[in-house]
């Protein structure tokens, strides 16, 4: 009697153990003590090679005195609201034209997906060539053709961030207009019979059948967009850098420069920390009140 | 087709040439033997050739790059169905105290931007905790950060779940043990769902880059994405065999998403409705 329950313990444990180990592992080393070492840095003036003294919560100050992240910080609201309601509008209407089971429908998904598969660094030598500043760049042409003056795009501080922006939507709608067609399908057509024998015009049924049915699907475009637009560096690493003369920093191309080219590895983590909980928070918030939105 | 449906064609036709003509364009001016100034793209395939890739094979030493893309990408890919796989058969088909919270906490790493990691993950990956070993400038150290993935390990887990437990306890009389379990009843029934995870995976690793430029320190071992800009700094390289070289390193997940069209839609759709 005193032994038997002791072993059952154990087996319960035994094969999960066993099965989960290689996960736990891989997650406790490159996610879990990364974020403990992250927020251990953040409190600290991190030096190599010497003692790294503990200094409160000078880097967190210093994070709300700078300038410069602050300057990051804006561009990375403006760069995460304009991305993300164009890229929802955009996939919306492109959802409702592209749903349907015919074979041209589905080969047009098909063929407009492939930004979404291309990889973020991709992406940014593409977009570099078509935004080439020259009159006979590839952009440049086509807004010759349609009566449009040339554009120095990239190099322009003024409209650099927004031409990056474009480049983030055209990546992102096909993934987001997948998602809503998926949400199309899960709407009772019953509905819509119902709105035509109320008398209901396009709009109101948009309105009030589509929307509302939507929204489970609006919530998920919506979180994906302000996480993805949040954490946003790649494209802007390998387009810009953040120039020109800081007209495209965001948040992590700053931090990226503080940490890896400054050496400021606590501040850098500093910043890090606040990025995430801010990340998190307005998650959190946006989806609390979609929760109640949604019901 | 019908006069009344041409805006709507005309709509697609706007559509294939915004998200497909810079693809177009591309690979019309990589395969193009023509001198162009930079910035130019083709719309119409001129004197083909292959030229601007063997330039980029032989001078821009293209090889070195794509074969460490392909390394990591491969192997990663195999150890993250792998891991995920034996994560999810003891999450979906074992019950245990504490499921729910280890669930939990593969979970909240979904919520975790990698971005936000990156500098102390670089202090972890130059001094890995317990083995007091450098993964810097090692392709492990490309891999190993990626293995673990909580979308895989989800998927994974939806889908064990399904699988009747009659199936299980049938093997289990005919006195299988565990891992043939594992190998022999189980995964042979999620099949579609590791295929879709892998296509996840690949893709996912191929978009890798913040993680490539802080682990390689030496041009050598840069994966191609990686490599792209310290490619496109020669001067001397024709613009066309910059366009190759950006063709080549958008092939392997376009092929790939291509190629297993089903799985991925199949995940797509599943990741949709999740959420």
């Amino acid at each position: 009697m005193t032994a038997r329950p002791r072993k059952l313990w154990w087996r319960a444990y035994l094969v999960p153990g066993v099965f989960l180990a290689p996960a736990l592992l891989a997650f406790t080393w490159f996610k879990f003590i990364p974020m403990a070492r992250g927020l251990e840095m953040s409190f600290h003036q991190v030096n190599f090679g010497a003692p790294s003294p503990w200094v409160g919560l000078d880097n967190f100050r210093r994070v709300f005195a700078d300038e410069a992240l602050g300057q990051a910080a804006l561009n990375t609201l403006f760069y995460v609201g304009g991305t993300v309601t164009s890229s929802a509008l955009l996939a919306l209407l492109l959802a409702l034209v592209l749903q349907g089971t015919t074979r041209h429908l589905r080969f047009i998904r098909t063929a407009i997906f492939l930004p979404a598969v291309t990889s973020a660094a991709v992406l940014a030598e593409i977009w570099r060539i078509l935004y080439a500043p020259t009159p006979d760049g590839a952009i440049n042409t086509l807004f010759g053709w349609l009566g449009i003056g040339a554009q120095t795009f990239l190099n322009d501080p003024d409209s650099a961030l927004r031409w990056l922006m474009v480049m983030h939507v055209w990546k992102h709608v096909p993934y987001d207009t997948v998602i809503f067609i998926a949400g199309l399908a899960t709407i009772n057509t019953e509905l819509y019979d119902a709105s035509d024998v109320d008398g209901a015009n396009v709009w109101q049924r948009f309105r009030f059948v589509t929307v509302p049915g939507l929204a489970h699907a609006i919530t998920i475009v919506m979180t994906l967009g302000l996480i993805r637009g949040f954490r946003v560096f790649a494209e802007i690493h390998a387009t810009t850098g953040g120039g020109p003369a800081g007209a495209t920093e965001v948040v992590m191309t700053h931090i990226y420069k503080l940490g890896f080219v400054e050496f400021d590895y606590g501040y850098a983590a500093a910043a890090s920390v606040v990025l995430f909980a801010f990340t998190a928070t307005t998650t959190v918030l946006y989806l609390h009140w979609r929760k109640r939105a949604e019901t | 087709m019908s006069w009344r449906s041409l805006p709507r064609w005309i709509f697609y036709t706007l559509l294939l040439i915004v998200f497909v003509g810079p693809f177009w364009a591309f690979a019309v001016t990589a395969f193009s033997g023509v001198t162009l100034q930079p910035g130019r793209l083709l719309l119409w395939p001129e004197a083909l050739t292959l030229e601007n890739f063997h330039y980029a094979w032989v001078k821009s030493q293209v090889w070195r790059y794509l074969l460490n893309s392909l390394i990591v990408v491969t192997i990663g890919t195999v150890l993250q169905v792998s891991v995920s796989a034996l994560a999810a058969y003891a999450l979906a088909r074992k019950r245990f105290r504490g499921a729910a919270a280890v669930s939990l906490l593969i979970l909240s790493t979904m919520m975790l931007p990698e971005e936000v990691i990156a500098i102390p993950l670089y202090i972890v990956l130059g001094d890995l905790p317990l083995l007091n070993i450098s993964l810097l400038n090692t392709h492990a150290g490309m891999i190993l950060p990626v293995v673990g993935w909580a979308f895989s390990i989800f998927m994974l887990t939806e889908f064990m779940k399904k699988v009747p437990p009659e199936l299980e306890e049938a093997a289990r009389v005919d006195g299988a043990n565990e891992w043939q379990i594992f190998w022999v009843v189980i995964l042979p029934l999620v099949k579609p769902a590791l295929g879709s995870v892998a296509v996840f995976g690949f893709i996912m690793i191929w978009d890798q880059y913040l993680l490539p430029l802080i682990v390689a320190n030496r041009d050598d071992l840069y994966t191609l994405p990686v490599a792209l800009a310290t490619v496109r700094a020669d001067e001397t390289m024709p613009p066309a065999v910059f366009v190759a070289i950006t063709l080549i390193a958008m092939a392997p997940s376009i092929l790939i998403y291509l190629a297993m069209q089903k799985a991925f839609n199949r995940g797509l759709l599943m990741g949709a409705v999740k959420g």
